[in-house]
């Protein structure tokens, strides 16, 4: 029920075909019907407000008279139409010819224009220039004031400093995917920014750095959102009002506004989401034209933006499923459909997983790849990646070296945790403390590079000196049971059944015995975990774990941070529990033998899908470390549709500028109430289907409207909103976004409905009629008012804070949580 | 009248012997040698400790789980007459006499015992023959795992006892709606539904997706049944009244119920106390009610306070001050106000206590009558011992310098004026005039000069700070926050004008007495809400393991080693039925999707009827099985394989229907059905082998060589404990 599937949208846009909106001229319209659907009656809410109000008496042709006043055009839900007929033979071709002119005047008045009677050309005019009015709207207020406030505000601090790195072609490491990064370095070169800005914190002044075309090309993106919301809802309800409240709603909401007109991913993300959901829209419109031009040009689309949305932020997820699941729908009628042959489905088929699943990877991946290829200098993000992929970065030590392949017994190492930001094995001349384990030499993990990082690999066995010129050289090999010597102190890596000094349930690692001879304790067994390169041991390549010999645990780092004694550094442990994590498996990374040849570390370097592997892991363990503390502040997800709590972007006390990111509280709060009439209203016509209730034609049109198209929206709101509580990473408001967009659409929607239902239970067509527009009109401009009063909340404010009674805000602060 | 005279009293029994003999094969394999081993074993160490609690009548709090499964486990201990002395310290620690082992044990033996019983009725019930049902009991019967976890002190058995008293009794229902509907078996079995699902739920939080399962396919009935068009418009709501009060409302009220139940069971304070509210701990007996049972409710001008974080994390404590100051220079290079201390201290001490002061008078005792602190009142806080103000500015915190550093103002006559003054304000007050009442108020200290609020920040200081948790004043306060929220757990009218007589007074008890109790709802509440927050500190477990580990059986847990011999009892599953359940998953979810496509080409292989009973097998125990299984992948918990074990059990009630159906309607041919039968045969009895040759861990009962333990090591990740000798 949630979802509309294409079949039955493509029934509606049949009608409502050639891609022409509704409501023309007499002429026009029965011309057309006659020549595509001459079976099909279109029957629309003025026919069935007449149908309703005149059936008992008024013969069909006086109900034109009776309706002189133009009430607007119907959505008349085109699915129901088909059914109509049988049941309502009545209200045929005729009646809706009839009809015709009244409806058509409809959409010019609102705009304003006055086209001639039935002309077809002005009715396109006019639903172009209400377009053009929309769109001009939203970027006027988009751009208004967009160079305000000159300085970094909130996390343009990062992706402005993340584009400048990609101008720099410095490597760098984020949460994110990097197309909207790179898309935000690219709007900054062309427009002629040099990279040279710090972003170091918010409040930076941006003087003479050029900062509006990363801006500009934001707010441009977020300014096209309100178009793409009005056409998806006009192409959902068909219904012109429906579609304007919507685009007021998202014009009109500071939240939105405030969110666009900065350097952020978020209007990016957004443009993506809203454009992969209108060329699904106007793919499901083309459902009657299988392979067609427009119906290829849409579905490849829907995946172009798809792949966009994914490549911005990992959220792109969620647009992913829904057009997954309006794609499976489509195919499951489709297969229902027994006139198809099951070879057509099949084509169906691979059209869907050619531009839904191949171009959107493609897509996805060719992204990466110019991502790698643009940053290619060392940078700050080098230490999150493993130390085979820092060998393709110039600047970094181990890029262009050369070192010797394989491990060979007397090779001085340097040995890695392949954990992130974890470090390398290290030890120096200080004794772990009175009281924590046995009074040894310590061992920790430390993240720079250093002299006490060097080991010696020894034999267990021997002593002697293998880099002695006459014997052979003898590579270390899996399995093998060796003796790691610290270079600069000549003790041994050691552990034993103490405790280690912070998990209690480890063993501690120690460093033990005089100029490399100890005890059993300091033999390790070293495997390698990903052998497909033989047994020998490759530097950087091959992971490799340490086993104890003697109480059989694995070396590792618990990622603890030692206290004072251990100058900060990381706690090493040799853990009992053999489970594979990254904390206990550890790679070479220098390796110093002279009797070995050197090799490139070019050789060495990791293919492309191991890269794009690489960094998914890294992001995705970024994104699982960035955990809220318990004794912070932070966003819950039910807070957003609320708007419990805004975002302050910038500013904090009554002399700065501030801008404070709070959604315009009138139209959050009436979209929350309109997801509740939605539910209540939904579920009672959904009742009454089922128990096989005999809706009224008319009502039933909208109903259909309500279900299917109310419903694609609907399970975009989920989509977009409900995951978010089962995350267990930190969450800002400005997540609820997205699916803020998807409730404001099904506002646009459920509000025209119940206007349109209240307008057809009244017995007057009179009162109806004005019922019906002083309702929307009274929704648009509430909606201007609102913004009126809260405007400067996005375009910025001076002056005492709103619990000051001087404060022009004084009286706007609704609710005790929002604080500008 | 008087009928009976004419006819013979006659009571027709219809016994089915299959289900006594199904019943006492399972009870024979659960309760065999039940109080052996008479030791702890496993978990039994962590369920115990509770037992005892319940015993003791002590308040304890667990977060794992609602407290109705550790009830039952502690019914056994009172049946048997436990007094709940022992000292459930660690596995393996042999039980003192006055444990009764078998008791404790019998109630998870019965379920599990049921439970095989009750499988075989689930499939007749689903309408699949005589022969499948007696299989899934049979399965169910030889399951290694599900006896070993059975015979022991865990919840598991109980658990997977009720879901699967859930689903019999809605198949029930649900059978008996077509013939009888409201009649007195339709209502007996509708709340059953509720009863069991409800009790599920409160044995483990995880009974939860059985009960939406539950609640899915009622849903999707009742759906049904609103497009019944041949019921009148009053009895489909009749219909969907009573599965509403059945499947909801009786629900909810058992699981109030428990609770009920639990905290009237222990009401005597204990070990936990310390992570409830100070309101919560004056209701139980002892401990925190001793203390306060008669203070003055109303905190006045001149009382003196103890101030008691709500947020209560990392462990709860008291808004403190001591002599020491603050260092004059941070290791970091920062400097600091070099001000006497504030912190936040977790244990009962003298510099607990603070005097709030009404700034625009000197006395430091209690007018009489009183004069009670309102809400929006500015008050100081003097700290007792010291006679110091409370005090903050625009100082940097030590450990965060986002924040102010508070601290009790030391005059160093260095141009840093003092700002001590605070302005109360009640969170949880009634009315804007609300007055400050002790442990019921909860109450932000909000500065006036600067606007920050009094807060705890979580931090540990460092050894100048004696590792107390650092308070610091939050300038940017969004919103509300528990940290930043205290409440006065101590408290008493002050008398001493002197100094030294005011310090002789805080030393003293506080005595007094007047009685106050929390509603129900507000303690449970309250309870609910720290169970599902208390975080289980995620250690890593030498037997824990991945939900990718379990269908494989790649894992298995250690539960207990005879102290001498190398006797033992291991968690292992019956490879066999373990595979091979997997395996029908995977061919019930193939075959469904295929017959679903070829019906939507109009193709239809089964007939109607066999494919609804298809689908709602399918439904219940596929579907069973993945709602107990999936939700383990986003658990962030440390997990066992017996997590596994109720989706198993769905599982094996999967395994016959899958064979019927193949029998029934892929084997076309009679040889092909007389094979199919032969092999089954040979299946289960390869089954009944690996059971009786893993027999020796299951019940632990028997010592097996070195040797023999290497050969039952079938896979390397098995850690059967070989004693080295």
């Amino acid at each position: 029920m949630l979802c509309a599937t294409s079949r039955l949208l493509a029934a509606r846009t049949a009608t409502a075909l050639p891609a022409q909106p509704r409501g023309r001229g007499p002429g026009a319209r029965c011309r057309r019907r006659e020549l595509h659907f001459p079976g099909h009656p279109e029957l629309d809410l003025d026919d069935f407000l007449t149908g309703r109000l005149a059936r008992p008496s008024v013969p069909v042709g006086r109900r034109a008279i009776l309706r002189r006043g133009r009430m607007p055009p119907a959505v008349g839900g085109g699915p129901a139409r088909s059914e109509l007929r049988p049941r309502r033979g009545r209200c045929g071709p005729q009646t809706a010819r009839v009809v015709g002119p009244d409806e058509t005047a409809k959409p010019a008045a609102r705009s304003r224009k006055r086209p001639g009677w039935g002309s077809r050309h002005f009715e396109a005019a006019g639903r172009w220039a209400l377009l053009a009015l929309v769109t001009l709207l939203s970027f006027a207020t988009r751009f208004h004031r967009l160079d305000e406030p000159p300085h970094v505000c909130w996390d343009e601090t990062h992706f402005g400093k993340m584009g400048s790195y990609y101008i720099n072609r410095t490597f760098f490491f984020d949460v994110h995917p990097p197309l909207g990064k790179m898309l935000i370095g690219l709007a900054g070169y062309l427009s002629g920014y040099d990279g040279t800005f710090l972003f170091q914190k918010p409040g930076d002044k941006y003087e003479h750095h050029n900062y509006m075309g990363m801006r500009g090309f934001c707010a441009f993106l977020g300014s096209l959102l309100v178009p793409f919301a009005y056409l998806i809802v006009l192409e959902l309800s068909n219904s012109l009002p429906a579609a304007l409240l919507t685009a007021a709603l998202l014009t009109f909401d500071t939240g939105c506004l405030t969110l666009s007109q900065y350097i952020l991913l978020d209007p990016i993300l957004m443009f993506f989401i809203m454009a992969a959901m209108l060329s699904m829209v106007k793919h499901n419109s083309c459902a009657n034209r299988p392979f067609s031009a427009p119906w290829w040009f849409w579905l490849s689309l829907t995946g172009i933006n798809l792949a966009g949305a994914l490549g911005v932020k990992f959220v792109g997820l969620f647009i992913i499923l829904q057009v997954g699941w309006n794609t499976i729908s489509d195919l499951w009628h489709l297969f229902g459909d027994l006139s198809l042959s099951v070879v057509t489905v099949g084509k169906h088929l691979t059209a869907r997983i050619l531009c839904l699943i191949v171009l959107p990877l493609t897509l996805y991946t060719a992204t990466y790849a110019v991502h790698f290829m643009v940053l290619n200098k060392s940078g700050p993000g080098d230490g999150f990646f493993s130390s085979a992929f820092q060998a393709r970065l110039s600047g970094n030590n181990l890029h262009n070296a050369s070192i010797p392949e394989h491990l060979a017994y007397g090779s001085v190492i340097t040995v890695k945790n392949l954990r992130m930001a974890i470090g390398y094995l290290h030890s120096h001349r200080h004794l772990y403390p009175e009281g924590i384990g046995a009074r040894q030499q310590q061992v920790t993990t430390y993240l720079h590079k250093d002299y006490n990082n060097l080991w010696i690999i020894k034999k267990h066995n021997t002593n002697a000196d293998p880099l002695d010129p006459s014997l052979p050289v003898e590579f270390v090999r899996h399995g093998d049971i060796i003796r790691l010597e610290h270079k600069e102190t000549s003790r041994n890596l050691h552990s034993h059944y103490h405790e280690a000094p912070l998990t209690r349930k480890h063993y501690q690692v120690t460093g033990y015995g005089i100029n490399g001879t100890g005890d059993s304790n300091d033999f390790w067994r070293i495997e390698v975990v990903n052998r497909k390169f033989g047994n020998r041991i490759k530097v950087l390549r091959s992971r490799i774990r340490l086993i104890h010999l003697v109480t059989g645990c694995v070396l590792g780092s618990s990622g603890k941070v030692l206290p004072k004694w251990g100058w900060e550094q990381l706690e090493v442990t040799c853990t009992p529990y053999l489970k594979e994590t990254l904390n206990s498996i550890w790679n070479v990374e220098d390796h110093i033998n002279p009797k070995l040849p050197n090799i490139s570390l070019d050789v060495l370097q990791p293919s492309f899908p191991e890269v794009l592997l690489e960094s998914h892991m890294v992001m995705i363990r970024g994104n699982n470390g960035l955990k809220p503390k318990d004794n912070e502040f932070t966003s819950k997800p039910w807070h957003w549709p609320v708007n419990y709590q805004g975002l302050r972007f910038s500013g904090i006390n009554d002399t700065d500028f501030r801008v404070y990111l709070l959604g315009n509280p009138v139209v959050w709060w009436l979209n929350l109430l309109s997801i509740a009439l939605y539910l209540l209203l939904g579920s009672i016509i959904a009742v009454a289907v089922q128990r096989g209730a005999h809706l009224p034609a008319e009502v039933e049109g909208l109903s259909q409207v309500l279900l299917r198209g109310g419903g694609q929206l609907l399970l975009g709101w989920i989509l977009h909103y409900f995951p978010f509580f089962l995350m267990g990473r930190i969450l800002y408001f400005h997540h609820y976004f997205p699916a803020m967009l998807f409730s404001s659409m099904l506002t646009g929607i459920l509000w025209d409905t119940l206007l349109r239902l209240w307008a057809w239970s009244l017995a007057s067509s009179s009162l109806a009629r004005g019922l019906y527009v002083v309702g929307n009109l009274s929704l648009l401009l509430g909606t201007a008012y609102s913004f009126y009063l809260f405007h400067p909340l996005a375009y910025g404010m001076v002056g005492p804070l709103a619990q000051d009674p001087r404060s022009p805000m004084a009286g706007l602060r609704w609710l005790e949580s929002w604080d500008f | 009248m008087l009928g009976f005279l004419k006819h013979p009293v006659v009571v027709t029994a219809d016994i089915n012997l299959n289900v006594v003999a199904l019943t006492a094969m399972g009870l024979l394999s659960r309760l065999w040698q039940l109080s052996y081993p008479r030791a702890v074993v496993f978990d039994e160490v962590y369920y115990g400790q509770y037992i005892s609690f319940y015993m003791k009548r002590i308040f304890f709090l667990d977060g794992s789980g609602p407290p109705f499964g550790h009830m039952l486990l502690a019914l056994g201990g009172y049946l048997g007459g436990f007094d709940g002395n022992f000292l459930w310290n660690r596995i393996g620690a042999e039980y003192s006499s006055n444990v009764p082992v078998w008791s404790l044990r019998l109630l998870p033996a019965l379920t599990g015992a049921l439970s095989v019983p009750m499988a075989y009725q689930i499939l007749s019930e689903l309408g699949f023959s005589h022969c499948a049902a007696m299989g899934a009991a049979l399965l169910m019967l030889i399951e290694n795992a599900l006896i070993t976890q059975s015979r022991l002190m865990l919840l598991e058995s109980v658990l997977i006892f009720f879901n699967l008293l859930a689903v019999l009794s809605y198949l029930k229902f649900s059978n008996s709606q077509k013939q009888r509907p409201f009649s007195p078996s339709w209502w007996f079995w509708l709340t059953l539904t509720g009863v069991a699902c409800s009790c599920a739920v409160g044995v483990k939080y995880v009974g939860v997706f059985t009960y939406l399962l539950v609640l899915a396919v009622a849903g999707v009935h009742a759906w049904h049944l609103i497009g019944d068009r041949s019921l009148s418009n009053v009895s489909v709501l009749c219909h969907l009244l009573a599965r509403a009060a059945a499947l909801l409302v009786v629900p909810a009220a058992m699981y109030l119920l428990f609770f009920y139940v639990h905290l009237s069971l222990v009401y005597r304070s204990g070990p936990h106390d310390q992570i409830m509210s100070s309101a919560f701990q004056a209701s139980l007996e002892g401990g925190l009610a001793r203390i306060t049972q008669g203070q003055p409710l109303e905190v006045a001008y001149g009382s003196q306070v103890t101030l008691k974080n709500v947020f209560g994390k990392p462990v709860p404590c008291w808004l403190h001050s001591h002599q020491s100051t603050y260092p004059m220079i941070y290791e970091n290079g920062r400097g600091s106000s070099h001000q006497q201390q504030v912190t936040c201290y977790p244990f009962k001490d003298v510099n607990n206590w603070w005097i709030v002061k009404d700034p625009g008078r000197h006395q430091l005792v209690v007018s009489n009558p009183p004069r009670p602190v309102r809400h929006g009142d500015v008050v100081q806080l003097v700290h007792g011992m010291t006679t110091r103000f409370l005090n903050t500015h625009d100082v940097a915190a030590p450990l965060s310098p986002h924040s102010q550093e508070v601290s009790c103002y030391v005059d160093y006559n260095v141009s840093m004026p003092s700002q001590n003054l605070w302005r109360l304000d009640i969170v949880n007050r009634d009315s804007d005039a609300g007055v400050w009442k002790t442990i019921l108020s909860e109450v932000r200290l909000v500065h006036v000069n600067t606007s920050a609020v009094l807060k705890l920040s979580g931090a540990h200081l460092p050894d100048w700070g004696f590792r107390q948790l650092e308070v610091v004043g939050e300038k940017l306060s969004r919103g509300y926050h528990e940290s930043t929220v205290w409440n006065v757990e101590e408290h008493r009218y002050g008398k001493s004008q002197e100094q030294e007589e005011r310090e002789v007074e805080l030393h003293s008890p506080t005595q007094m007495d007047v009685h106050r109790n929390l509603s129900f709802l507000a303690r449970f509440l309250e309870l609910q809400w720290r169970m599902l927050t208390a975080k289980s500190d995620g250690s890593e477990h030498k037997y824990s393991s991945s939900p990718l580990d379990w269908v494989t059986l790649d894992t298995s847990i250690a539960y207990w080693l005879h102290p001498r011999t190398s006797a033992q009892i291991h968690l292992l599953g019956n490879v066999v039925i373990w595979a091979s359940a997997s395996l029908a998953t995977a061919v019930y979810t193939l075959l469904f999707f295929w017959y679903l496509l070829r019906r939507r080409r109009k193709i239809c292989d089964l007939p109607e009827d066999s494919w609804l009973r298809w689908v709602l097998a399918g439904a219940l125990c596929a579907g069973g099985w993945a709602v107990n299984y999936v939700p383990f992948f986003l658990m962030e918990k440390t997990l066992f394989l017996y997590h596994y074990l109720p989706a198993l059990t769905f599982q094996i009630l999967l395994l016959p229907v899958v064979l019927q159906h193949i029998s029934d309607h892929l084997c076309r041919t009679q040889l092909l059905r007389s094979l199919f039968s032969a092999l089954l045969v040979a299946w289960y009895s390869c089954a009944c082998h690996v059971f009786n040759t893993l027999r020796p861990l299951t019940y632990g009962d028997k010592s097996l060589s070195p040797s023999e333990l290497k050969a039952l090591r079938w896979k390397d990740s098995w850690d059967i404990l070989i004693r080295k000798y």
